[in-house]
């Protein structure tokens, strides 16, 4: 087993650990702390794919920005550990079985879509060139999303404002 | 080397996970928390692509997944401080205004 397979299998028991950890967690606070160890390990799998630049938005953003905010409003909000309510029978019946539908048609995609990985530019090189993809040909796009951003803060305080 | 195929499994699974908490977790930031892995899976697969392919668009996605990822996070947990403050619960259960 080379180095790359094994670092790929401890950051991949990682991620999957921490996504049951959100599951099994009662408390919102433990299901918050277990999405950043997923998202943390999820970091370390794009450096092992070399994308560096996702990888580092990731941490920052992700990691960082996003679940700081979802821990500020769990605090907030001093939610308490999660009251436990009987589910639905239909539920029950109809979603195990198309859980399981679901994941026999991702294992044949899975199975199918193997190939060769292709050659890849050096890590500068391949910033350099999400940089010129990014402000080139998909500068529209990068502008619009500044709109979105914009619109979704005026959203968020428009929510929060006390007197709506 | 790793093959593609083990990043495309792996990220089924985590939105398998994802799918799973989305529909047995009561909390509704909980279920905000879910919709985030899911979106998280989907990013692995994009980078996964996009280095099986060797063409950084795939990267370029993710950029934008998590950009959307921060907006949608942001608005959500407005709504979800709007609900506390109204209902005074958390449990999606109790909020069923809409509910027949």
């Amino acid at each position: 087993m080379s180095a790359q397979l094994a670092v790929f299998f401890i950051l991949a028991a990682m991620a999957v650990a921490g996504a049951v950890s959100l599951i099994v967690q009662r408390h919102p606070i433990h299901s918050a702390l277990s999405l950043i160890v997923v998202m943390a390990a999820l970091a370390g799998l794009y450096l092992l794919l070399e994308a560096e630049f996702i990888a580092a938005i990731q941490i920052i953003v992700y990691a960082g920005a996003i679940m700081v905010l979802f821990v500020f409003v769990i605090m907030l909000l001093n939610a308490g550990v999660e009251e436990r309510t009987s589910l639905s029978r239909t539920a029950f019946y109809a979603g195990v079985p198309l859980a399981m539908f679901l994941l026999v048609e991702l294992a044949y995609r899975v199975e199918r879509a193997s190939g060769p990985m292709a050659a890849q530019p050096s890590p500068a090189a391949a910033t350099r060139g999400l940089a010129m993809l990014l402000f080139q040909d998909f500068a529209f796009p990068f502008e619009a999303t500044s709109i979105l951003i914009l619109i979704a803060i005026l959203g968020a305080i428009v929510l929060a404002k006390r007197d709506v | 080397m790793v093959p593609i195929s083990y990043y495309i499994a792996l990220s089924a699974i985590l939105f398998g996970l994802g799918v799973t908490a989305f529909v047995f977790k009561r909390n509704i930031i909980t279920i905000f928390m879910a919709i985030e892995l899911m979106l998280n899976a989907v990013n692995l697969a994009f980078v996964a692509f996009s280095r099986a392919l060797g063409q950084l668009q795939g990267q370029v996605f993710v950029f934008f997944v998590i950009v959307v990822a921060a907006a949608e996070a942001a608005v959500g947990l407005g709504i979800v401080i709007l609900i506390a403050r109204n209902r005074q619960s958390l449990n999606v259960e109790r909020i069923n205004l809409l509910k027949l």
